[in-house]
């Protein structure tokens, strides 16, 4: 296990390097860091001076990366349009958007393994139908138009949630987390239908069959456990999607979390702003992956031992 | 998966060649003359059979030639706006109603198919060359090519799509005047840019579950060259898997267009698009007043995405001996 924890931790090491300098080059190197600095209009030469010296763009590429990733470190991301620390604007936001994905984790695997454990256990059944027939409706309904809808219907029509959640508290924050996990809970539950169907098709749960054990017994003890593997994992690696989708949740329930600055840094065209929220995100996203790779080595033995 | 699948022919073959063995014949002969099923046709007669895989057939069908010959489905000008009709609910003259500005629901929805449909198909045809060259050169040349190709593929795949997307398109943003085109190929790129590793790692374990089979390694001694190997015995025992995850995929491309332009920074106002059509009609305001703005775009949205789907499910179900 520490031999496989360290090898997945040096394999992270270059792609690490290798995105934040993909997000480093398109923005410094060979886009133009100064869009919208100075409104619709393009900068005047003397502001682009100034600029150039102080990211260092005036240096060769790899010198500027390097000083660049030395800022990172420190949790320099820049200066927004405004001339506030994007750093500081991203730590006041995070609490907000942390608990906003905490909801959307936990419906996710709440409602999600549950719906497919119900499903796999009745397959061919009504409910298997139900579920399966529901979840694929969810995947088609892009978040933007399911966030929507849900305001239109539970939020004005039928009043039984707010409809933004402005000031962020957990009740306001009930409809957009579930929103949120929407499209993640129907691939959950359809993941856990399909590995708890092949599992109990596996050896090992005839031979629990035949030494006596109730049929809850085996799946409660044999093959739930075995089938949350790939569901666990999914979770993880879902997190990328989660913070996308944040964005677009965020900006429609008018959540003052790390997505709506993103959304509203778009629209004031404050491109350092957007560029540090995103590397952040990123970081995270490739350290929650790390975590589950671990964490994966923890629950299948047999990864961690090849 | 395609070892199963290769099996399975042979066992079907064999079941052929056995019942129509007379006596004298070698059964290893007959089986040469037998017109053996390949895998695509056995597929193809699994999908006859299968009506979601027609229904969503159908849909595609009509969708793409919405996007293609939009003028066949409506008459009324997509770009004519009547701001004292504005915001009416539908009527036998506007079937979809008329949104904030007096456009026309119905014939918006019907013209703003052809971006969705453009990046779709776009991004995966980009995806799948892209994912399926690095595949192949991984899976078949092994060793340090491979480490190298899959760690560059990491790279990539690390940054989440949509992500990736608000990403560049903030730096090389879009303005009100660029070309539908130009605007349409950026997304395509940024896409592409960030898809290929999903179909590049499914395409290598792929061939390398291929690679090592008997057919193979006969090929290989009888003196076919790698090129040939990978284009006749290869290829085509490997390609399945990518074929239903790439259908799968489009989908979520249409939905990822859709959010940028909702977003802001995908498609600008003058054109139409689903996207658009919806972020327009998703303020409070609009959603309270004139709920039909958003219900028929997010429809039309939901359906493409949906067909798509339907068809990579069927076309899995059809591949998989497994579900038979």
């Amino acid at each position: 296990m520490g031999q496989y924890a360290i090898r997945r931790i040096l394999q992270m090491i270059p792609v690490v390097l290798g995105t934040t300098f993909i997000i480093y080059a398109s923005v410094f190197a060979l886009g133009d860091p100064t869009v919208g600095r100075c409104g619709e209009r393009a900068c005047p030469p003397a502001y682009i001076a100034a600029f150039n010296a102080e990211y260092n763009l005036d240096k060769p590429l790899l010198v500027q990366y390097a000083l660049y990733l030395g800022k990172l470190m420190h949790g320099d991301l820049g200066t927004s349009f405004y001339g506030n620390s994007v750093a500081t604007e991203l730590a006041n936001r995070f609490p907000t958007t942390i608990k906003l994905a905490a909801i959307a984790v936990f419906f996710e695997a709440v409602i999600g393994i549950a719906a497919g454990i119900v499903a796999g256990v009745r397959k061919g059944r009504f409910i298997d139908s139900l579920v399966m027939v529901s979840t694929l409706v969810v995947i088609s309904i892009p978040v933007f138009v399911i966030g929507t809808l849900a305001q239109l219907v539970f939020g004005i029509k039928l009043g039984w949630f707010p409809v933004t959640a402005t000031q962020g508290t957990l009740w306001q924050l009930l409809m957009p987390g579930f929103v949120l996990a929407a499209l993640s809970l129907a691939y959950v539950a359809r993941l856990t239908r399909t590995s708890l169907v092949e599992n109990l098709r596996a050896d090992y749960v005839r031979t629990a069959k035949a030494k006596g054990l109730s049929r809850n017994r085996v799946i409660a003890v044999h093959t739930w456990r075995n089938s949350l593997i790939a569901v666990v994992t999914f979770i993880g690696l879902d997190i990328g999607g989660l913070m996308g989708g944040a964005v677009v949740t965020e900006r429609i329930f008018n959540i003052n979390g790390v997505g709506s600055y993103i959304f509203r840094s778009i629209n004031q065209k404050d491109a350092t702003a957007v560029v540090g929220a995103i590397t952040v995100l990123v970081l995270i996203y490739l350290a929650v992956n790390l975590l589950v790779d671990l964490l994966y080595g923890v629950l299948d033995p047999r990864i961690s031992h090849d | 998966m395609t070892d199963q699948q290769s099996s399975e022919k042979d066992v079907i073959a064999r079941d052929v060649a056995e019942d129509s063995t007379t006596a004298g014949i070698e059964p290893g002969v007959e089986e040469v003359s037998i017109k053996g099923r390949s895998l695509a046709s056995d597929a193809w007669i699994e999908l006859k059979h299968n009506p979601l895989f027609w229904v969503s057939a159908v849909l595609i069908v009509f969708f793409v030639t919405m996007a293609i010959f939009p003028q066949l489905f409506t008459s009324t000008d997509p770009d004519y706006a009547d701001l004292a009709r504005a915001r009416e609910v539908p009527s036998p003259a506007a079937w979809f109603g008329m949104d904030s500005q007096g456009y026309d629901v119905y014939a918006r929805t019907i013209y703003g198919a052809r971006a969705s449909i453009m990046v779709g198909l776009g991004a995966s045809v980009f995806v799948l060359i892209i994912g399926l060259v690095m595949g192949v050169i991984s899976g078949f040349a092994a060793g340090w090519l491979d480490a190298v190709l899959s760690r560059f593929g990491e790279i990539f795949i690390a940054i989440p799509l949509l992500l990736g997307g608000i990403l560049l398109l903030t730096i090389y943003p879009n303005r009100a005047g660029d070309p539908y085109l130009l605007i349409v190929g950026k997304i395509v790129f940024v896409i592409s840019l960030l898809a290929w590793p999903r179909i590049m790692r499914i395409m290598r374990s792929s061939v390398i579950q291929v690679k090592p089979t008997e057919y193979v390694m006969a090929a290989r001694a009888l003196g076919a060259t790698p090129l040939r190997l990978i284009k006749s015995h290869i290829m085509p025992n490997s390609i399945a898997p990518v074929i239903v995850v790439a259908t799968i995929d489009l989908g979520a491309y249409i939905a990822v267009e859709a959010t940028l332009s909702f977003l802001g920074i995908g498609l600008q106002p003058p054109a139409i698009s689903w996207g658009l059509a919806i972020s327009q009609a998703s303020g409070l305001g609009s959603v309270r007043n004139a709920p039909h703005m958003l219900i028929f775009p997010s429809i039309a949205l939901s359906l493409t995405v949906l067909s798509f789907i339907l068809l990579g499910d069927a076309v899995r179900d059809a591949l998989d001996p497994k579900l038979r």
